[in-house]
């Protein structure tokens, strides 16, 4: 076979810029692998003589001797909190989806346009009453209080997602259904919801990485460490100046795991919710 | 057809969300702007209006300044350097390459991320090592392969700061335009390339008069995105540099964050939270405004 040289410059540009992209990927994993005898910051680009996984399991636990929190806590925090709010945010992106498709009234569409705008402010704008609020509210520094922040500024999101989604599915199917005397509930138990999956897997997989990656809320929303996010905790790995670099890399590949898995097997959904975010209609 | 009395379920169902983002969202922002213009800059809140005092305080403010300098370079940095690399990428990818899933997958992986991970490894990867320890990171990369004019002090040379931010930051996202170029080249009609290559236009006459024109709402829609992370950013600086020396790597963001949080000057953080509104909004609006009415 015959590879002309446009074609071998096509790969050989793709090689340089695929190293640009592993390059963090591999000192993640690089670094998690060596045992302590090889951590040093100038042979950090050598690969691993064996495998050790102390990093790791110092990462996860924590050491009281040398005084600092591991990130499994954490990690179960943002486990707790990440299910429900992901649920309970497509359910309501899902209902407001239905609405906006197929029920649509007078006014609709600026609803729709301005429910949109609260998934591009700036959350600052906002973080000061919102504190302020959970506090009356005593949830407050709570897990609950976080999964509450997050299924409300996701409801632009996962309503934006199920529109795009339900446009797709033809509304002579809604009216025939009207015309057989099925109601609002009756036509989104019966017609909608079977029609849903795609729709939900998108919702649901944008949200959980989101949540999952959240840094801004649960820093402010949770200062205490038993509550904490899994982002927060990293962060608080990494500024601390007793934990040594190779657990901070460690903690950061915990950290990663769950979204890169996600991506990995369900890859094809997490691009549509990408493209959807920029590309309306 | 609509039946009568189910006219009002509809909107019944969708109330809570509109109820819910009518407080948290709308509510809030005008809650923040009140603050703004009070006198409550201590632990205890003093709702004492004075009018645009924080403001004019703000724009006096050196931090502020340096801040509004760097966002505008990271602005400039990150969102170009996301359209030429996503761009490229994209059109690579769709020269019917071997391995196109791999490549792809690979370039998108970043985005699944999040900023701090990246804050944590960039800045191992960004440090610049010291007399002791000899050059580090890509530093000791760049040694290795002979190109030693490139080691530099990265992020803590005041003179780069920011700019160590926005490479980081185009590692997660360049992907990211990546995929939208390439939903959209995949989105031209055969057809019309097809005439052009008929009607004797060489490739580059195609791209040129073909493919960019395509192209165009893709880039409109992703400079609005990445415009607007880039305004906001914050987590990918507290994880990689913190405000940096002489602010070099400072955001609005990290000094709201310090100003309300660490500083208790909540009038005074809340003044910059509607400074960085009001430059999201000018680029969201008129985005949200243009995409309604094509709708109706």
């Amino acid at each position: 076979m015959k590879i002309s040289v446009t074609r071998l410059l096509i790969y050989i540009i793709l090689a340089i810029f695929s190293i640009f992209y592993i390059i963090p990927m591999y000192i993640m994993v690089v670094t998690g692998m060596k045992s302590f005898a090889e951590i040093s910051l100038d042979t950090m680009w050598n690969l691993p003589i064996s495998f050790n996984f102390n990093s790791f399991s110092l990462a996860w636990l924590g050491s009281t001797k040398e005084g600092f929190r591991g990130v499994s806590g954490s990690f179960l925090n943002s486990v707790f909190l990440v299910i429900p709010a992901t649920v309970i945010s497509a359910l309501f992106g899902s209902l407001n989806g239905y609405v906006l498709t197929k029920w649509r009234f007078r006014g609709s569409d600026l609803i729709f346009t301005m429910i949109l705008f609260g998934m591009f402010i700036p959350y600052q704008s906002i973080i000061i009453p919102l504190v302020l609020t959970l506090q009356r509210l005593h949830v407050y520094g709570t897990i609950p209080g976080l999964i509450l922040v997050h299924v409300i500024y996701g409801i632009p999101i996962s309503t934006l997602i199920f529109r795009n989604y339900y446009v797709t599915v033809p509304t002579e199917m809604v009216e025939a259904s009207k015309i057989d005397g099925a109601n609002f509930l009756g036509i989104y138990r019966w017609v909608i919801f079977p029609l849903s999956t795609p729709g939900f897997a998108v919702a649901m997989i944008w949200q959980f990485t989101s949540i999952w990656n959240d840094f801004l809320f649960g820093l402010i929303i949770t200062p205490n460490p038993a509550s904490q996010p899994i982002t927060v905790a990293l962060n608080n790995l990494a500024g601390s100046y007793i934990v040594q670099w190779n657990i901070q890399i460690a903690g950061a590949l915990l950290t990663a795991l769950p979204p890169i898995l996600v991506y990995l097997f369900l890859g094809k959904f997490f691009l549509r919710g990408l493209l959807q975010g920029s590309l309306k209609g | 057809m609509q039946i009568k009395g189910d006219k009002w379920i509809p909107i019944l169902f969708i109330t809570p969300s509109i109820v819910a983002v009518g407080i948290f969202v709308y509510g809030f922002i005008s809650w923040t702007s009140f603050i703004s213009f009070t006198k409550w800059n201590n632990v205890i809140p003093d709702y004492t209006l004075v009018g645009f005092e924080n403001y004019r305080k703000l724009f006096a403010n050196m931090r502020f300044q340096i801040d509004l300098h760097n966002t505008f370079v990271f602005t400039i940095i990150f969102v170009t350097s996301c359209l030429l690399i996503g761009l490229l990428l994209a059109v690579l990818i769709d020269q019917r390459i071997k391995g196109e899933d791999i490549f792809r997958n690979l370039f998108l992986l970043p985005m699944a991320v999040s900023f701090i991970v990246s804050g944590v490894i960039w800045r191992w990867l960004f440090n610049p090592g010291s007399l002791q320890l000899g050059n580090i990171g890509v530093n000791q990369l760049f040694e290795k392969i002979g190109l030693n004019f490139l080691t530099c002090g990265w992020y803590t040379d005041p003179n780069i700061g920011i700019r160590a931010v926005a490479i980081a930051a185009i590692w997660q996202f360049s992907g990211y335009t990546m995929a939208l170029y390439l939903a959209g080249l995949r989105g031209i009609p055969l057809e019309l390339r097809e005439a052009a290559a008929i009607d004797g236009a060489n490739q580059w006459k195609t791209f040129y008069y073909i493919t960019l024109p395509f192209l165009k709402p893709i880039t409109f829609g992703a400079i609005i995105i990445l415009g607007h992370i880039s305004l906001k950013i914050f987590d990918l600086v507290v994880a990689m540099t913190g405000s940096g020396p002489a602010f070099s790597s400072d955001v609005p963001a990290l000094f709201m964050y310090d100003t309300t949080f660490r500083g208790n000057h909540f009038a005074q953080g809340a003044s910059i939270a509607i400074i960085l509104l009001l430059l999201v909004s000018l680029l969201i609006i008129p985005y949200l405004i243009t995409t309604f009415r094509k709708e109706a």
